[in-house]
């Protein structure tokens, strides 16, 4: 048996945390991700057990909504479903499962990196970093959006906590380019 | 230029990347007795229009959906802006 260790996608054995004035952006690696698309013809069955599976409402374009289990609006009949890794690691089966035939389902846990931004300067560090319209950009909003040249996930879960996914292979880039916006709106 | 997405509401064409003529989605059928002749048509035969004209643009950078956006190659003012697969369907394609 390999004894190996998990390491967070920048490396570090622990969630990298930093504080910059009134922001802090946390590293969140404990995250189980899957995608999901609707088949053709399935749209409104897909949209329905979806809707079981998080237990709320399917979310709606640029929206974000659920419980335990969340998932966001990504694309025309898609969407992401997230939940925490520890009691869901085996995500994709179980969405698979309650889907069935109306949606294909993509693991996606580990292809993302998350970001969780805390504190009250949160718009002014996303004004720098992304063109959405933060005016629009309310509790439940999720948007997908180029950072940096990276294409990323915006989701406001508060005014005061706002998760960016990238890919995890830039994860480097992505938090280098936080961190720099956080220092700039200082 | 700002596209208009159908969904998303205004966003930068920067979020955007320009494929081409919105007839690509005329796909020949490859089974058809003239097919040779479709597609050497539909590969590299274009109108060039000075004025309103189809084109697909993919919205890389945001919810990654087709659009067929039309716009005036002479003043770049968009008039209408669709999804991709609306227009498809609306001309019968499966897909």
């Amino acid at each position: 048996m390999h004894d190996l260790v998990a390491i967070t996608a920048l490396g570090g054995a622990e969630p990298r945390v930093d504080t910059v004035g009134g922001v802090t952006c946390t590293e969140v690696p404990e995250v189980a991700l899957a995608s999901v698309a609707a088949r053709m013809g399935q749209e409104t069955s897909a949209a329905k057990a979806l809707a079981t599976l998080i237990d709320a409402p399917t979310p709606d374009v640029g929206r974000w909504a659920g419980t335990m289990i969340t998932a966001f609006w990504v694309g025309p009949d898609q969407w992401m479903v997230e939940a925490p890794y520890d009691s869901h690691e085996g995500l994709a089966d179980q969405v698979k499962a309650t889907v069935g035939d109306t949606a294909s389902v993509t693991e996606q846990t580990d292809a993302w990196t998350r970001f969780d931004l805390s504190g009250d300067s949160i718009p002014a560090v996303l004004e720098l970093l992304c063109q959405l319209d933060l005016r629009r950009f309310d509790k439940g909003s999720a948007a997908r959006c180029s950072i940096h040249h990276v294409g990323c996930f915006v989701i406001c879960r508060t005014p005061e906590k706002v998760s960016l996914y990238g890919p995890r292979s830039s994860a480097g880039s992505l938090h280098h380019a936080i961190v720099t916006a956080m220092r700039s709106v200082q | 230029m700002i596209i208009n997405h159908p969904l998303l509401g205004p966003r930068d064409a920067s979020e955007f990347t320009y494929l081409g003529d919105a007839s690509l989605i005329n796909r020949p059928d490859w089974q058809a007795d003239n097919a040779a002749e479709a597609f050497y048509e539909y590969g590299y035969l274009r109108d060039n229009p000075a004025g309103e004209h189809q084109e697909l643009w993919y919205h890389e950078a945001g919810d990654r959906s087709w659009l067929v956006v039309t716009r005036n190659t002479l003043t770049h003012e968009i008039s209408k802006v669709e999804l991709a697969r609306d227009v498809a369907r609306a001309r019968g394609r499966s897909k």
